[in-house]
């Protein structure tokens, strides 16, 4: 059938064949790696490519200054500015859509929108329907991923209030936009495709809406090649001063864009961290089925190189061995990859709304990914091959001297004379080998570890929700006005009906600078006592907000190099737009963004406003909502309403299908190393036991007490894992913690026990499943053949 | 019944067989190791099988033993069918009335001489202390050794020791010299003289070897499956009077 092939290829083929168990172990270990690679890789590349396309081809802003009221003829000064290749003059404002069925309130982002231009900066991709006509007033486009939520399509009707009037359109079509690849409403920090509309609209509308008559009130920059970001942030925030700008910021901190690159970052850290990991279990698994391929060869290498073989043709031989199953798990494992991405792939497109996003199979890691395999195997297989290349034909054909032992002293003898014999053998073994006894220990820790990290990421998700939600924001309902309001209006809120708690918050938008450094972000401004939000420190404590200080988070007073005491220098970007210096009073732990508190009579005095109000949380009865909610929407200053209850399930939901996917393939990987590093030591020790085995049998011992000495070793190697796999996974979990945590997510480095008891029966699951196969061998062993041959 | 009928002289039978065969592979390449054994052994005999390579004497010490099957026939075992049993009454069969000696020793390389043979006694329900039993075969002071520390006839007197420590009904012996000079190998076969005679444990030992044929209550000739003679020895010699 081989005809084709040499003898020694035949022996190969045959010997793999032998070995097909072990070598499928190792693959799947292989490809496990391998395919968390491609899969990260490749999804890498894919989401860069088409965000890399779409942006260029719909023309995405690279520079976004907010104003509150700029004139129309301002424009042609910003376009002048070295470094600007185009700009544009939008109006853009925030907005709440009625829906016949849906009580809640739902936020929407309106933008003015030109219709006729050619290729507009922050262009729509049409999906459906046709494009609005510039001469109707009554046409909008609407955010496809909203539309197909709430079931709406070209041709309905929608109502949107806008500053607090409400005006009927129609929808013309359904579109895409770069901007709301990953579509946030205001205040919330995931996606909630349902509850989050994003509209364009004819400018004339829009000014009318807004009041906004030849004004826009943000500017859309692209750069010219070498444009230099800082210069023109400083150039426009200069320009637009005295229109109000709230600060420039670049394309970075775009927030749909912010989270695309975030998960860019992550999909990078993983494809680092993890393979590695899995390459190296796979290196000593090669080491220790190579190594004792060769120990039963050697009479076989002595005749082989008796008959005229050379060293070469023999090392050659067995590196050929291995490398066929790092080839078969490159191979699978890139296919695994392909598939896997193609899977993410899909999860990927309910949270990033692009009009396309193709896994592309990225044939350029093929190479790479058959190269790391090859080194894999060459790594595994370096010692005993040149153990093969060194045996001389006369030595390798005489049977290898017998094993010695020793009863040891001391602690050893102590513990081996309250042991039954078989119970001392495996302790013997053990002692015996122990470099191989602390690699399968360290092999199956691994295993745990990779659970571990695993559990550990959802205790962390689950304390980051639970200190969000519960301990942090306790409200139900937020609501934000279009400017600082007289706290009046919260006496407005408090009055109506099924509101149980209002608490007023001041938040105004500021470029906080600290010698270089310098963060456009906000300040928020808490009553006395707050209750439903609040600043905590670490240890969910609260923080005291109290005089003229400024309370930040510990990010943001990392990302600034400030500490208590320090003084802050903050330019407010709104109202009279003082430039203020502020004590540092404290920092408080953030999980999700980075906010700075003061005092809100404080804050408000510092802005010369006295009794203003940005907006509220609320706490409701719950059963009564759906009244509450018709009397927000019927406040006309009302920007926007996020409901936190909602927020919080939909960010359960998001956790349980985005990462919750990732993280039941970690846990079966886990399973597939556990299971592999057991599967493959267990054999091993069958094979080279087997003899030893047939007597114990032939002895009168049961199929289970034979298996207890080979399993019982086993059982043993892996309780020694469980505290080496909870270091490995406490390692892991506190390096993938950091190097995910960013301005947007600081994941917090908590360790629960329940993470190392769940991986600790994963690992146990897979050690039992393996090992029955093993047992399997035991219960089938041939004594009277077994017995015949001397080892 | 067959298993009920006692030998000749009155005494029990230890083993009976009847038209006990054992075919190895299929079709063409079938080999018939037994064809059609009768044989009985009556107990407390020292009974040495002789033939040449393949005459199937291993074979039926195997299936004796209770680690091989018939593929026909029938054996007993004192009153019961050792053909009838299935795998875990032949373990218990193993643990409870078997001893086993090979020509490999097939000890435990991870255990002294005691705890060789300690292995075994843990296991039986009514052992002999295991320094009584490499006392019965002169290794007292080996105790603490482990296989590797003893040669190769101290093994297999270590694999003796191990055999008759659970005070076995019937001990079996395959090739016990094989692997020994003539010199080791007769302290070998002294060592199971004095168990049989001591401890009157049924014993059948398979050998090469014609000349320890001597020391035999009965010797049985086999050939090409079949048993050729039984010859009853009623001058037994002692071990140290065999040379080979």
């Amino acid at each position: 059938m081989f005809d084709f092939l040499s003898t020694l290829d035949r022996k190969l083929l045959r010997d793999l064949w032998r070995i097909k168990g072990q070598a499928a172990a190792i693959i799947f270990v292989i490809a496990a790696g391998i395919s968390l690679f491609v899969m990260s890789h490749g999804m890498m590349v894919s989401l860069d490519e088409t965000m890399r396309a779409y942006y260029e081809r719909y023309r995405f802003a690279d520079m976004y200054a907010p104003a509150k009221r700029a004139p129309d003829h301002l424009i042609e000064q910003l376009r002048a500015l070295p470094g600007v290749n185009d700009v544009e003059g939008r109006i853009s404002g925030g907005g709440l859509v009625a829906l016949p069925d849906v009580s809640a309130p739902i936020s929407a982002r309106v933008l003015s929108f030109d219709p006729e231009a050619r290729s507009p900066i922050n262009n729509v991709h049409l999906s459906s329907g046709r494009m609005m006509s510039p001469t109707r007033s009554d046409e909008i486009l609407l955010l496809k991923s909203f539309a197909d939520a709430q079931g709406l399509g070209p041709g309905d009707p929608l109502s949107i209030t806008m500053n607090g009037v409400r005006h009927e359109f129609m929808i013309a079509g359904l579109v895409l936009s770069p901007e709301f690849i990953y579509a946030l409403p205001p205040g919330d920090f995931v996606p909630d495709p349902g509850r989050f509309a994003a509209i364009w609209a004819n400018k004339e509308t829009m000014e009318a809406a807004y009041d906004l008559d030849g004004a826009f009130n943000e500017a859309i920059l692209t750069f010219a090649p070498g444009a230099n970001e800082q210069f023109l942030i400083d150039e426009l925030d200069r320009l637009l001063a005295p229109y109000g700008a709230v600060g420039a910021y670049a394309r970075a901190d775009q927030i749909s864009n912010k989270f695309l690159v975030e998960e860019l970052a992550q999909l990078k850290t993983m494809g680092r961290v993890m393979p590695p990991i899995f390459l190296a279990v796979s290196i000593f698994l090669l080491n220790v089925v190579i190594t004792r391929l060769v120990q039963t060869e050697r009479e076989q290498i002595g005749l082989i190189k008796a008959f005229g073989y050379s060293n070469g043709d023999v090392g050659w031989h067995y590196l050929k061995f291995v490398m066929a199953i790092a080839l078969g798990g490159a191979l699978v494992g890139w296919a695994g990859g392909f598939w896997l991405g193609r899977m993410i792939g899909e999860i990927y497109q309910a949270y990033f709304h692009f009009p396309f996003l193709v896994f592309v199979a990225d044939f350029s890691t093929l190479g790479l990914v058959l190269a790391i395999s090859a080194f894999a195997a060459a790594a595994g297989a370096w010692v005993a091959v040149r153990s093969a290349i060194n045996l001389t034909p006369a030595v390798a054909m005489r049977p290898p001297a017998p094993p010695k032992f020793k009863s040891g002293d001391g602690f050893f003898r102590a513990v081996s004379r309250l042991l039954d014999q078989p119970s001392r053998m495996i302790l013997r073994r053990l002692a015996r080998q122990p470099v191989r006894a602390i690699l399968t220990t360290f092999g199956i820790g691994a295993a745990m570890g990779l659970s571990v990290m695993m559990r550990f990421n959802v205790n962390a998700t689950d304390y980051m929700l639970d200190v969000s939600f519960n301990v942090i924001d306790r409200s139900d309902v937020l609501v934000t006005f279009v400017e600082p309001l007289s706290d009046k209006t919260i006496l407005e809120l408090q009055g109506m009906e099924g509101v149980t708690l209002v608490e007023a918050f001041r938040s105004t938008p500021v470029m906080f600078r600290h010698e270089r450094e310098q963060y456009l972000g906000a300040i928020t401004g808490l009553p006395d006592n707050p209750t439903l939000n609040r600043a905590v420190d670490s240890n969910l404590q609260d923080v005291a907000v109290s005089g003229d200080g400024i309370v930040l988070s510990e990010k943001l007073a990392e990302i600034l190099g400030v500490s208590v005491g320090d003084v802050l220098t903050v330019e407010v970007r709104e109202g009279r737009r003082p430039t203020l210096e502020i004590p540092i009073t404290g920092l408080v732990e953030s999980l999700i963004g980075t906010p700075a508190y003061m005092d809100m009579s404080a804050l408000n005095r510092r802005l010369k406003e006295p009794n203003r109000v940005s907006g509220a949380y609320m706490k409701i009865d719950w059963t009564r909502r759906d009244a509450v909610y018709d009397r927000i929407k019927a406040i006309p200053l009302v920007a926007g309403v996020s409901l936190r209850r909602e927020a919080y399930e939909n960010f359960d939901k998001m956790i349980e299908e985005g990462p919750g996917v990732f993280r039941h393939i970690m846990t079966v990987f886990s399973i597939v190393i556990a299971a592999g590093v057991v599967y493959n030591s267990a054999r091993i020790a069958y094979i080279e036991r087997q003899h030893d085995l047939a007597s114990l049998r032939v002895l009168g011992f049961t199929k289970i007490e034979t298996g207890y000495v080979l399993l019982g070793e086993l059982a043993l190697l892996t309780i020694l894992a469980l505290p080496i796999g909870s270091a490995l996974g406490y390692l892991i979990w506190s390096y993938i913690a950091t190097a995910m945590s960013t301005e947007l997510y600081q994941i917090p480095t908590i360790y629960k026990e329940n993470g190392l008891g769940f991986a600790a029966i994963i690992v146990f699951l897979a050690t039992a499943v393996a090992s029955a196969f093993v047992q399997n061998d035991v219960s089938k062993i041939e004594m009277a053949t077994a017995l015949k041959t001397r080892d | 019944m067959l298993h009920s009928s006692p030998s000749a002289d009155g005494r029990n039978l230890a083993f009976l067989t009847r038209d006990l065969s054992k075919v190895y592979g299929e079709g063409p390449a079938a080999v018939h190791a037994l064809r059609g054994v009768d044989l009985e052994i009556p107990e407390g005999e020292l009974v040495v099988l002789l033939g040449p390579s393949g005459s199937g004497k291993s074979t039926l010490l195997n299936i004796l033993g209770g680690i091989d099957r018939a593929t026909s026939g029938q054996a007993f075992f004192l009153k019961e069918e050792l053909t009838a049993m299935n795998d875990r009454q032949l373990t218990a069969y193993r643990r409870r009335h078997v001893g086993f000696v090979f020509q490999f020793y097939n000890l435990m390389p991870s255990l002294t001489a005691h705890e060789n043979v300690d292995l075994v006694a843990e296991i039986a329900p009514s052992p002999m202390d295991a320094i009584d039993a490499l006392d019965m075969v002169g290794l007292k002071n080996r105790a603490t050794h482990f296989p590797s520390e003893l040669s190769g006839g101290e093994q297999q007197r270590v694999a003796i020791a191990r055999a008759i420590a659970k005070n076995p009904t019937v001990l079996f012996c395959d090739e016990p010299t094989g692997a020994l000079d003539s010199q080791t190998g007769v302290s070998v076969l002294k060592a199971l003289q004095d168990v049989n005679t001591r401890l009157g444990t049924t014993t059948l030992i398979i050998t090469h070897a014609a000349a320890t044929a001597a020391m035999a209550d009965r010797v049985i000739h086999f050939a090409d499956g079949q048993i050729r003679e039984v010859i009853v020895n009623d001058h037994k010699a002692s071990p140290e009077d065999i040379s080979w």
